[in-house]
């Protein structure tokens, strides 16, 4: 019953928001977020011992019921959601946006999104809570975002559309060669799967990895994604590379890995290609990018691109890692968000060579960019290490073959530009002459809140991984 | 049955009403009284139809009623209610001619009851004339206005052009099979299988269905017709009527030909991806949003032919479905275009601002359309997507058709694009009245709720 709940609290409220006028959305926003992060944190509390599940009649001529699960990786994700959704709502409290009743109501909208995708045990629920989680995004980048935003917004909505409708064949198609009549069943779609000729999974597999693939994104499908970050305001951005791209990394895992096992065995090697390259692409681009905001989505870029490698080289060590770094991955990048929000709010700029001095003006803020960009290059004693560790010793298990020593290497290689760009950034932002500011001020009180909630999760997660190792313990030996 | 009756001697008072009753308000009210009263002895025919029922020939074995075509009858005359209601006073301001207006849609409900029960091809004939030649007299109606003539004369040149190429294939189709019923011809079809005349005589059959439901190359008049006719009855034609001659096609060829379909399958296919081909690209490059729409429809026929393409039980309910998620949220998003007075994409700017209700209501008929989760347009495609799958050779169609209902995003966005993110103040051709805003709130309604739970109108089928 509580699981329903995960999705029916954002799902109601977001509705409600739409209805209320002025500064009560902002309010049912915040509070709404916190019983939903407590809902969540219930659930991941109780999934040590036993999965939760709900489950109900939907479509029944369809084969379809309406069927959630928590078990270890989905219950991390939901924690994640509900943290970062709490986050955004508690610095977003000073500022104000327009019409601020759709704009919470649409956020709560994709929030309730986010959970059932996390959630969805049936694969036509998955997909339902998939696309849905999309559209209020849309709306989010479309009405308060950027300049270009139409356009952007718009090409990212077509290009995520376009990766769900195959997406959609490729599920209709597994249905039909369930036993009995069609099902949807996670359990029924992946036997069918399974059984399958190799030669029908490995055409199978483009058509659901292309929509997990742009989500992701994974080279080359990734050109809507700085754009998209750039354009949207800060608070979806977070949404965007914290969470959404979370769900196609996780879909991957649940969806694609287990349902067509030999198409993956064909096409794995590729995919860890695309990946590797979109590692190496992507911080070669983000260290010549001068606008921070950019700078920031081509380093998420290069943070997807090594998860998805390891998860495609598929062993047991790396496969942990992965949920263990998607957490982390979602936990920084959201501050990373709030640190380039902040910036612009202060200096009223992103160009990283007219910024500066920030040690000397908010020297708070300069400690949290500079412990949020040691995570974000895994530095020890940041969860970014515990999980980065994990990915490459997973990524290191091999045959030793020259494809694999060349993967590592340039994986490797990933991690040492990743310090030159965030350094980079940190030098230019945080020291040097102070850049005139347009708002004296340094963290408020609900943007300390945040950031303190960010860099308390960086910390102890860096000391103490152990709790968020056991929760996704129980992945690896039984695949949900 | 009842309904059949019902509805021609519905439309003998409609015509009649029109010398009793000279407001044309009251006609109207009558009208909306009428379609009601249809739509209850629909349901009352529905009731007394069974699933298993064995006594469901009339007329000397010209009809049978089936439990699934007295509820596309039901579906189909709710959606007629429903359009009544919503274009009542557009409606009323086409012309002076009220009542026939009203009495012409009776007719083609008449044709439309037939075409989904036919089991002999003169029915069938019959059935298409009835539905087809109200229709050339409608899309006229505007007499005043030119192009509204040349719409009329088009449609019905190019229609008793396609009528001939029909009574070919019937002509063909009874010289192979000496009889003009379907389940004998049937029977002739899976003895005799290659019988060069009965083989023309379907390829003529597919060419006429195919000018009737609009499908390329055969769909040039649809545009020129649905843009030059009334807009009131451009919505009813692209939407029930299409629906109609839709469900006559699927019935023909899965009654009688479905186990020759190796020999018809491939050619239907190339029809149905040029028709996705050919609506969905020729609408991205349109300006006005009711031309858009008539490409629009081209497209969705592109869907519909989906379930004529798949042989099985899903393409019975995928019709139903589709016709009925197509047809609602094509008649809502047409009530919001008439009241509008500029049909162009830039006529629609900032409508989010003046009107919000009309445009969330439009959103949410042009998320069914293009197919988003949680509406009926989703559904509708999935159940047809679900139909051709289980076909099985035909996933070369399913990603193109896929492919295509992505492009299909951009123009239907273009217009939530216009009434959301661009500033303006659109004009209004007629205020919105509270009675409007009730009529659309429920339209979302029923769209949403074949989205969420298409079970409840598809029982039993």
């Amino acid at each position: 019953m509580i699981l329903i709940l995960l999705v029916l609290i954002p799902l109601l409220s977001g509705i409600l928001s739409f209805a209320v006028r002025g500064e009560g959305a902002k309010t049912l926003a915040v509070i709404s977020s916190m019983i939903t992060l407590a809902a969540s944190a219930y659930v991941s509390g109780t999934s040590y011992t036993q999965g939760l599940e709900f489950s109900c009649d939907w479509i029944p001529m369809l084969g379809t019921k309406f069927t959630l699960v928590a078990d270890g990786m989905s219950s991390m994700l939901c924690l994640l959601t509900g943290i970062v959704t709490m986050v955004i709502m508690l610095t977003q409290a000073n500022k104000d946006v327009e019409r601020p009743g759709a704009f919470y109501g649409h956020m709560l909208l994709s929030q309730a999104g986010l959970m059932g995708v996390f959630l969805a045990a049936d694969a036509l629920v998955f997909y339902v809570f998939w696309e849905l989680a999309l559209i209020p995004v849309y709306f989010l980048c479309s009405s308060w975002g950027g300049e270009k935003r139409i356009p952007v917004t718009f090409k990212f909505f077509v290009y995520t559309f376009v990766g769900s409708l195959m997406l959609l064949a490729g599920l209709v198609y597994l249905s039909l060669q369930t036993p009995g009549t069609v099902s949807y069943a996670w359990a029924d779609i992946t036997r069918a799967g399974a059984s399958l000729a190799p030669a029908q999974q490995q055409w199978l597999f483009w058509l659901i990895f292309i929509a997990f693939a742009i989500k992701m994104p994974i080279f080359p499908f990734h050109t809507w994604q700085p754009d998209a970050y750039e354009q949207s305001p800060t608070p979806v951005t977070i949404i965007l590379s914290a969470l959404m791209v979370k769900m196609g990394l996780f879909a991957v895992l649940r969806w694609l890995l287990p349902v067509v096992p030999e198409g993956v065995a064909y096409w794995s090697q590729t995919v860890v290609i695309l990946s590797v390259i979109g590692i190496v692409y992507a911080s070669l681009i983000a260290i010549v990018q001068t606008d921070i905001k950019r700078l920031v989505a081509y380093s998420s870029i290069a943070h997807m691109g090594l998860m998805s490698a390891v998860a495609f080289t598929g062993n047991g060590v790396g496969m942990h890692g992965i949920m263990v770094q998607m957490f982390n991955h979602g936990i920084n990048i959201t501050g990373m968000w709030l640190i380039v929000s902040m910036i612009e709010n202060r200096w009223g700029t992103r160009d990283m060579n007219s910024l500066g001095g920030m040690a000397t003006a908010a020297p708070r803020m300069a400690i949290a960019l500079l412990i949020i960009s040691f995570a974000n290059i895994a530095l020890p004693l940041t969860n970014g290490f515990v999980g980065e560790f994990m990915l490459f010793n997973g990524l290191f298990i091999g045959d030793g073959s020259v494809a694999h020593i060349a993967t590592m290497v340039f994986a490797g290689l990933g991690v040492i530009l990743g310090a030159v760009y965030t350094l980079n950034m940190v030098q230019k932002v945080a020291f040097g002459n102070v850049a005139p500011m347009t708002i004296k001020k340094d963290l408020s009180v609900n943007e300390y809140a945040g950031i303190a909630i960010i860099i308390t999760i960086i910390l102890f997660l860096g000391v103490y991984p152990k709790p968020l190792l056991d929760l996704t313990a129980g992945m690896i030996a039984t695949a949900p | 049955m009842k309904a059949i009756i019902a509805t021609t001697v519905f439309g003998i008072i409609m015509m009649f009403s029109g010398i009793l009753v000279n407001n044309k308000k009251s006609v109207a009210a009558i009208a909306a009284v009428l379609f009601a009263a249809l739509l209850g002895v629909n349901i009352w025919d529905l009731a007394s139809t069974s699933a298993s029922a064995t006594d469901n020939l009339f007329f000397n074995k010209m009809l049978r009623i089936e439990h699934y075509s007295v509820w596309f009858n039901t579906v189909m005359t709710g959606c007629a209610l429903l359009y009544v209601l919503l274009m009542s006073k557009e409606i009323q301001r086409v012309g002076s001619y009220v009542a026939e207006y009203f009495a012409l849609m009776f007719f083609i409900l008449c044709g439309l009851y037939l075409l989904s029960s036919y089991n002999n091809l003169l029915m069938m004939f019959i059935g298409i004339e009835i539905l087809s030649i109200p229709q050339y007299i409608l899309a006229g109606s505007d007499k005043r206005n030119l192009k509204s003539s040349e719409a009329a004369l088009k449609y019905f040149l190019m229609g008793s052009f396609s009528t001939g190429i029909q009574l070919m294939g019937i002509t063909l189709l009874y010289g192979a099979a000496r009889s003009f019923n379907l389940t004998e011809v049937a029977a002739v079809m899976q003895t005799n299988a290659l019988n060069p005349l009965a083989l023309a005589g379907i390829m003529f059959l597919m060419i006429a269905f195919a000018f009737k439901v609009s499908a390329a190359p055969l769909h040039m008049w649809t545009p020129d017709v649905y843009d030059g006719a009334p807009t009131p009855f451009t919505a009813f034609m692209s939407t029930i009527v299409k629906a109609g001659a839709f469900f006559a096609f699927l019935r023909l060829f899965q009654v009688s030909f479905n186990t020759i379909s190796e020999h018809w399958t491939l050619v239907l296919a190339i029809i149905t991806a040029a028709t996705l081909l050919v609506g969905n690209v020729t609408a991205v490059f349109q300006q006005s949003v009711k031309r858009m729409l008539s490409y629009s429809s081209i497209a969705q026929a592109g869907f519909m032919l989906f379930a004529v393409l798949a042989v099985n039980k899903f393409a019975w309910q995928g019709i139903i479905i589709y016709a009925m998620a197509y047809s609602v949220a094509t008649i809502g998003i047409f009530s919001v275009l008439v009241k509008l007075k500029d049909f162009t994409y830039d006529g629609f700017n900032g409508l989010a601002k003046s009107e919000p209700l009309l445009a969330f209501a439009a959103t949410i008929f042009l998320f069914s359309l293009a197919g988003i989760p949680l509406t009926g347009g989703f559904m509708a495609k999935y159940y047809v997507l679900l139909a051709v799958v289980q076909q099985g050779q035909l996933l070369w169609l399913v990603i193109f058709a896929l492919l295509m209902a992505a492009i299909s995003i951009y123009y239907y966005f273009r217009v939530i694009i216009a009434m959301y993110f661009k500033p303006g103040t659109p004009e209004m051709a007629s205020p919105v009245t509270s009675g409007d805003r009730i009529l659309l709130i429920i339209t979302c309604i029923l769209v949403i709720l074949l989205g969420v739970a298409p079970q409840l109108f598809l029982n039993n089928i």
